[in-house]
């Protein structure tokens, strides 16, 4: 495309970038406590005997200026969404409306009790309640809990639910199918429930094949578990005839919904014989990450595996919602009240920010952007299923890795480009996998952008392979040693504290 | 493409070309016809910000948050004040638009942090390790039985108190259904305390673990020698002590549960830190014996270097976790709770024990002086000896009745306990803060005086 500019004109600063030692590092102030009314407590007046009382507690006494600077300097180590381009396939990072945690944080949803009387929580179930319907619409599932706090609970409760639903039919099922390209999180949810996972390979269009699946399919099949679009972002264009094949056979279809991204406002898993559905807030409907949580994970079901949904659930009744636990069918609780409640907040104003229209652009966009990078890629790097994909494109680093460059160091060299990596090493089908995932958020100047940092780094595997292998330079630290880290762990601060206040002890 | 102005349909228009497609329908093509939706979603909105903004704070102004009451709920999720130095830190871009720290030289500021994290849980529980979070305190009490099970495998027997709090049990057994468990739940004294003298008759040899929460459900600070006791009865047969703690603010007063014989200790982090949000997201806090620390599912931070040896943190461990493991990790967990995990730990670093002390006093002498009043009342009967800041009342009238009246005048009484258990009637549990002021006590006892009359 355009010419080649050397790497110092991408986005990558360094600038001022500060050493900040741990929280447990840091000089105490004992006069900086936050005063409460201004009298001192002394504890005489407690009338609890003393072997109940903790004699020490052997965290620092600082000032607010002191922790507010610290985790100023820490923030700005992260790269982040707001940062700059995050193209991680498999986890949709697109932007966060700062209009969500505006709504998330009104007194009246954030300074709720979950236990407050009925009368006084009537926003709370109604918003509850429009969202679960909003979510059943999109995927075309008939009812939705909104319990599961992130996409492996709800695997987890639907493994559950799918377990009760065939031993209330008498016939208790061991064995699940599971695509060998899908996510670690279902087989393991699997095994929690006791499970049996067969592995089911994909054929050589990196799809699931009714051939292969029907060769596994017997009377102890309690469910196929599968992913649409797939984890090599390719839609599963045989889901029809095996969601048909799986219920002839007396088995159930759970869709891990990660990939929704790719489907919001143009399909439904619903409509294609899917029977549980999860979505990920935090992934398809903008709320944030968290640097690794908090998400959510609402669980969708058809009609037949509804008695099993956990409990509370939000009725309406009148005018009136009410949350009702009267369901014997029901496999319980799944986590203490109901939900996380204030990231369902931000996904409902998502979606009203978005209405039906903007859903579908925002699919249309995301799936437009993977395969523009597949295009304006594929001569230079792997693609191992070169065609139209959905809203993520896979490549490995099999052309890279002939000079020695793997997928790890083309990963780390983004980081120079000012880029955090893709997924890398994931699916497990694709050696030295790179799973890109733009998001509809991107411009396309900057995918423009990303595709030069990537040509470059493919010439510089080429030509200078040395630079990509001992990469990353320009960030805050070099490749950390991640063997030294696991062989023997430090996994706290000591207790004693090192004589500089304010250097990193050597 | 309505929404798009000309220059940027152009810049799509050229990007379609570029893929080989004449239409955003094209890109769909090998989603079979007959799923194809042919209509839009019938969804409400687009709503612009500030129909948005209405729209929501219409909703909210629907509910009763906490400070436009005289609020005394407790039960697992507690009104502690949030400074405002956490909330404005949580709510950096850089931390919470960031991803889980998977590349490690790009996130040290949320790597540190959650090293910080794990430090603080440890200091806090007095426990050798802890993990970078789960969901909540019950999913972790879940988290915590099935790691005793991969300790003891063979055995199939649980004792736990019936002073943990209900919906924290209900959820193990939804967890770990298929695992067959036995559960022997121990029911509370007649003063809300554990029954130790039952708990201890039920250990056997087959018993996995032994599981308390202190305080307890209903505030009471459990007996030392009891706790004692039942640590050397489980450790007698090998199995494990796990100890829950729900109001982690107590950790600031008492003797935490690594001085208690604890071997794996499971919290609640949100009353440090977090607000309440009708019950999520909160934070599963979950710390153990470093010999333990191979079976302990979750996320780990870890120390490390560079290659110039400069000090860095990395995920670590991972060969436990499902992205490696798969069918044979620890757990299925993958995201977990790490912005509420920082909040936390922000607002730990602001309190300090000196702040986290105040707290818990004077959270204590508000309950304290709340029971002493509501004793004074005709026809209230308080039987616990020691609590922390939440206390049960036996009530002359149905608490149901007591909270229907109390909320006309303003204030969100205690837990009707009868909700929970039918063998509980008549009960009520409240709960007070440091945001619970003499003023709300006399507001309290003021009205209850006119409902009983």
């Amino acid at each position: 495309m355009t010419n080649q500019e050397p790497p110092e004109f991408f986005e990558a600063e360094q600038g001022l970038i500060f050493r900040e030692p741990l929280v447990f590092e840091l000089e105490e102030r004992k006069e900086g406590r936050i005063p409460f009314r201004n009298e001192a407590v002394s504890g005489a007046e407690l009338d609890i005997p003393e072997e109940f009382l903790r004699q020490d507690l052997p965290i620092p006494q600082l000032t607010e200026q002191q922790v507010v600077r610290h985790y100023t300097r820490l923030s700005q180590w992260n790269f982040s969404v707001d940062t700059g381009f995050y193209p991680l396939g498999s986890c949709t990072m697109k932007y966060n409306p700062r209009v969500n945690e505006e709504a998330a944080s009104l007194e009246g949803f954030a300074s709720l009790h979950p236990y407050a009387p009925e009368e006084a929580v009537q926003g709370a179930l109604a918003l509850m309640y429009e969202l679960e319907s909003m979510l059943a619409e999109i995927t075309g599932m008939h009812r939705v809990t909104l319990h599961p706090a992130a996409g492996a609970q709800a695997e987890l409760t639907g493994m559950l639910m799918v377990r009760a639903y065939h031993r209330e039919l008498g016939t208790p099922r061991k064995k699940v199918l599971i695509p060998d390209s899908a996510h670690g999180t279902n087989p393991a949810s699997c095994a929690l429930c006791g499970f049996q996972v067969v592995q089911v390979p994909s054929d050589e269009r990196g799809l699931l094949s009714p051939r292969e699946i029907s060769a596994r399919l017997d009377q102890d099949v309690a469910a196929l578990m599968l992913t649409n679009p797939n984890t090599l972002g390719l839609f599963e264009e045989h889901i029809l005839e095996i969601t048909e094949m799986v219920h002839r056979a007396g088995g159930l279809v759970y869709c891990d919904g990660a990939n929704l991204n790719a489907l919001s406002g143009v399909a439904r898993v619903g409509d294609m014989g899917v029977d549980l559905v999860h979505m990920n807030l935090h992934k398809t409907f903008s709320t944030p990450h968290g640097g690794g949580g908090p998400g959510a994970g609402p669980l969708g079901v058809k009609a037949h595996l509804e008695p099993f949904l956990p409990v509370p659930r939000v009725s309406k009744i009148g005018d009136n919602f009410k949350l009702q636990v009267d369901f014997p069918k029901s496999i319980g609780r799944i986590k203490a009240f109901y939900g996380h409640f204030g990231i369902l907040v931000r996904a409902y104003t998502y979606l009203l920010s978005q209405g039906p229209k903007g859903l579908k652009e925002a699919t249309c966009k995301a799936v437009l952007n993977a395969n523009y990078l597949r295009v304006a890629l594929r001569d230079l790097y792997h693609v191992p299923y070169d065609r139209l994909c959905k809203h993520e494109c896979v490549f490995s680093d099999r052309n890279q890795a002939r000079f020695g460059v793997q997928a790890l160091d083309i990963a780390k060299r983004l980081m120079d480009y000012g880029f955090h990596p893709p997924t890398i090493y994931f699916p497990l089908i694709v050696k030295g996998a790179l799973m890109i995932e733009p998001t509809e958020s991107e411009t396309p100047e900057t995918l423009a952008k990303f595709v030069e940092a990537m040509r470059s780094i493919a010439r510089e595997a080429k030509d200078e392979p040395e630079k990509v292998r001992s990469a990353p330079h320009l960030t805050k630290l070099g490749r950390l040693d991640e063997v030294a880290a696991a062989r023997r762990p430090v996994l706290k601060a000591p207790r004693t504290k090192p004589p500089s206040s304010h250097g990193e002890p050597s | 493409m309505g929404l798009y102005p000309d220059e940027k349909k152009q810049a799509l228009e050229r990007m379609l070309d570029f893929v080989g497609a004449s239409s955003f329908e094209e890109l769909f093509r090998e989603i079979p016809h007959q799923v194809r939706l042919r209509e839009d979603l019938n969804l409400p909105g687009p709503l612009k910000e500030w129909e948005l903004l209405a729209r929501l704070g219409s909703m909210a102004s629907r509910n009763l948050p906490s400070p436009q009451v005289v609020h005394l709920l407790g039960a697992g999720c507690y009104n502690h004040h949030v400074f405002s130095a956490t909330k404005s830190l949580i709510r950096r871009g850089e931390f919470f638009t960031a991803y889980t720290p998977y590349q490690p030289e790009l996130s040290q500021g949320t790597l540190q942090a959650m090293f910080e994290f794990q430090t603080y849980v440890c200091r806090l529980a007095g426990m050798e390790v802890a993990n970078a979070s789960m969901y909540d305190g019950a999913t972790a009490l879940a988290e915590a039985i099935l790691m005793a099970q991969r300790l003891k495998p063979g055995r199939n027997r649980v004792v736990i108190s019936g002073a943990v709090h209900p919906e924290y049990r209900a959820v193990v057994r939804t967890i770990t259904e298929p695992l067959g468990l036995e559960f022997i739940e121990i029911e509370p004294d007649s003063s809300w305390e554990t029954h130790w003298e039952k708990v201890e008759a039920s250990v056997t040899s087959n018993t996995s673990c032994l599981v308390i929460q202190n305080p307890n459900f209903f505030g009471t600070i459990e007996d030392l020698e009891g706790l004692q006791r039942a640590g050397e009865t489980i450790h007698k047969v090998e199995g494990l002590f796990i100890q829950v703690v729900v109001e982690t603010t107590s950790l600031g007063l008492l003797k935490p549960p690594g001085e208690l014989g604890a071997d794996i200790f499971v919290g609640e982090g949100q009353p440090l830190g977090l607000p309440m949000s009708f019950g999520g997201p909160h934070l599963g806090l979950l710390a153990t014996k470093e010999a333990f620390l191979r079976q302990m599912p979750g996320r780990l931070v870890g120390q490390s270097h560079d290659s110039k040896g400069k000090r860095g943190f990395v995920l670590t461990l991972s060969t436990r976790e499902q992205h490696i493991r798969r069918e044979r990790a620890t757990s299925n967990i993958c995201t977990n709770q790490a912005l509420c995990a920082l909040a936390m730990t922000v607002q730990l670093a602001l309190l300090g024990p000196l702040g986290l002390k105040e707290i818990a006093v004077r959270s204590r002498e508000a309950a304290r002086a709340a029971m002493e009043a509501l004793a004074k009342l005709q026809g209230m009967i308080i039987p616990q000896r020691r609590i922390y800041n939440e206390f049960v009342v036996q009530t002359p009238v149905p608490p149901a009745r007591l909270n229907g009246e109390l909320l006309k005048r303003g204030i969100i009484g205690g837990l009707d306990l009868e909700s929970f258990n039918p063998a509980w009637k008549g009960n009520w549990l409240l709960c007070c803060t440091e945001k619970n002021s003499p003023e709300d006590i006399r507001k309290l006892v003021l009205a209850l005086g006119e409902v009983l009359r």
